[in-house]
């Protein structure tokens, strides 16, 4: 499926300048969707058919595990008349992911209308926008578009004359990755360290401050009132057929134009790379590519012919869409140093909670660094894979997993290269 | 760096009125830590045990956890740092793109390493995770503020003339390339 990329109209990116300025997003048709929704409430757009429309769209959660934001809605259980809450994730922590900023940055409403409207789907009192606290530049475009929402009376008591009351606060991170686990938001929420929480129970059962919450990704909510304003049929057509809608997909590495470029799902990847960003830089050739974010198992450049960026094309060829970070790597990338950062990284990152992560990313980073340093031997490589399959699937959160994967999957596709770094492993035979 | 710098550490009526303000936007006072740890950072320079137990008090919650939020974080300062605070980026964006050239390079400059603070006690470099600006690597923060994005060594070298007069750099405005300006 070919798409016509060069006249695609950009969704969320905006046409007509930067959409900071609540009067300017108005202009735009901004705010639209929430006036329709709030006005036909009592007929057409009643709580159970936004969902429906929205789950109908096919919209898949655009932070990392493309899960169906409309089905995820649908979770919270009937009002008890307690407190409910949806979380907005903007931690954004995942090396290569630099996506959501652009919508704090230059479309902040589009997120903000989606919220509310999320919001009063999923009957929260109050939506928490957390913001890595490394974006402080962008906290405080989003500090100011929220005021503006509340002046213009879409947030507060009694919002629009609909009786519904939801207010929005933007909550700081501090500088931890592992903030942008669901449950380790909630945590950091509610004042502590994050320390992600054992499912079940699920956030919708038992969230923010033991009350139901949804949390769902920035980019995700910014589509809410797309999928509204032109409806689910014309949305599910977007794209990839399982995974429809456009992306904000954060472009960098070794190309000529890096930046963030929105296209519907389902880009041919060497459309991104030679079409869109321009090609790899100073004439060099293509070596890998990791496609949505560190995590994601990285492809070598003869296995993305013919792939696209959507989740089943992504399955096939072996790796995941994550956040549709893709890092591009030329063919001068040494691969051993590559992966001794992302194990650097993770070894940082991990909370310290449970034991096969802590010390399974510190060994990882330490027998990484020893190879990286020419003092590795060949069965290092085999101890490294051992050491992943004892990490995956054995820890409270994802983590371990996220360090695991690009460990396992670097030296499965490029073991030559660490081959050639390593001695032979030398053992006593008389 | 002065050490034994004898400073008191006191939240004014307007603090503590902003802090009401913080408050405010949750249901427990515990929800308020971290903000509040920001507020005091953005106030002092650091967050050291002093701030740490200023903290609990004003919000009369356990010292203990007001700890073991600052030091799980680590945009908390824990101690004093230099005035200017260079976070150079090397996570692997950053590093492919030549990120450990320009903190090596800030390093001799400064004639300081990461983790370090210039004696005159007006820098001090840190080795940063993924700030997210992959696209406009190799890059920096400045004192969890502003980030200089496309760095190179002559954009090093001006801002450290400008930073050592306390010119902050300023804000980069990055447009997305597909955004259509209103003209």
């Amino acid at each position: 499926m070919a798409i016509d990329f060069q006249n695609y109209k950009t969704l969320i990116i905006p046409q007509g300048g930067n959409l900071r300025d609540i009067k300017a997003y108005e202009k735009q048709g901004g705010y639209k969707a929430l006036k329709t929704v709030f006005d036909a409430r009592e007929s057409a757009w009643t709580r159970e058919n936004v969902i429906n429309e929205v789950k109908t769209a096919g919209l898949r959660g655009r932070g990392g595990a493309g899960f169906n934001t409309g089905l995820k809605w649908s979770f919270m259980p009937k009002p008890d008349g307690g407190k409910r809450y949806l979380a907005a994730n903007g931690d954004e922590s995942e090396p290569g992911t630099f996506k959501d900023r652009v919508i704090f940055e230059f479309n902040p409403h589009l997120f903000i209308e989606g919220a509310i409207i999320g919001a009063y789907s999923i009957q929260a009192d109050a939506v928490y926008v957390y913001i890595r606290g490394e974006y402080r530049s962008w906290i405080r475009f989003m500090e100011q578009a929220v005021a503006d929402a509340y002046k213009a009376g879409y947030l507060g008591k009694n919002i629009l004359g609909s009786g519904i009351n939801i207010d929005m606060y933007v909550h700081s991170g501090a500088g931890a990755y592992i903030c942008g686990e669901e449950s380790s938001l909630m945590e950091s929420l509610e004042g502590k360290r994050g320390y992600p929480r054992v499912k079940p129970p699920f956030p919708a059962q038992r969230g923010l401050w033991g009350r139901p919450t949804t949390i769902n990704n920035i980019e995700s909510l910014a589509n809410v009132p797309l999928i509204l304003n032109m409806g689910a049929a014309k949305y599910a057509e977007m794209g990839a057929k399982t995974h429809p809608g456009p992306v904000l997909y954060g472009i960098s590495g070794h190309v000529n134009r890096p930046g963030v470029y929105e296209f519907p799902t389902g880009m041919l990847i060497t459309d991104l790379i030679y079409n869109v960003a321009g090609g790899i830089r100073n004439g060099k050739k293509l070596k890998a590519l990791v496609p949505g974010g560190s995590s994601t198992p990285i492809l070598r450049a003869d296995q993305i012919e013919g792939v696209s960026m959507d989740a089943d094309s992504l399955r096939t060829a072996g790796s995941m869409m994550g956040t549709a970070g893709m890092s591009i790597l030329d063919e001068d990338t040494d691969m051993v140093d590559f992966l001794y950062r992302i194990s650097h990284f993770y070894h940082h990152e991990s909370c310290g909670q449970c034991t096969p992560c802590r010390e399974g990313t510190g060994w990882l980073e330490k027998i990484l660094k020893k190879i990286k340093n020419g003092d590795g031997e060949m069965r290092d490589l085999d101890l490294l894979l051992d050491l992943t399959t004892q990490m995956e699937g054995r820890t409270v959160c994802a983590l371990a997993d996220a360090a695991a994967w690009p460990v396992r999957h670097t030296i499965t596709r490029f073991r030559d290269e660490f081959e050639a770094r390593c001695r032979k492993s030398v053992f006593a035979i008389a | 760096m002065q050490i034994n710098k004898i400073m008191s550490y006191t939240f004014d009526k307007e603090d503590l009125k902003q802090i009401d303000a913080i408050k405010a936007k949750y249901p427990t006072v515990q929800s308020a830590t971290m903000p509040v740890l920001w507020y005091a950072q953005d106030k002092f320079g650091h967050v050291n045990a002093e701030v740490q137990h200023l903290v609990a008090t004003t919000l009369d919650i356990p010292e203990s956890h007001v700890h073991g939020v600052a030091t799980f974080y680590t945009q908390y300062y824990k101690k004093e740092m230099g005035k200017y605070v260079l976070d150079v980026c090397t996570c692997f964006s950053c590093q492919v793109c030549g990120g450990y050239d320009m903190l090596h390079y800030i390093e001799d400059k400064l004639g300081i390493k990461a983790g370090e603070t210039t004696p005159d006690g007006k820098f001090s470099i840190q080795e940063a995770e993924c700030l997210g600006a992959c696209g406009y690597a190799p890059m920096l923060q400045v004192t969890n503020d502003v980030y200089v994005n496309h760095l190179t060594k002559e954009k090093i070298d001006s801002m450290i003339d400008g930073l050592k007069e306390d010119k902050l750099p300023e804000y980069e405005e990055i447009l997305p390339p597909q955004l259509i300006s209103k003209d």
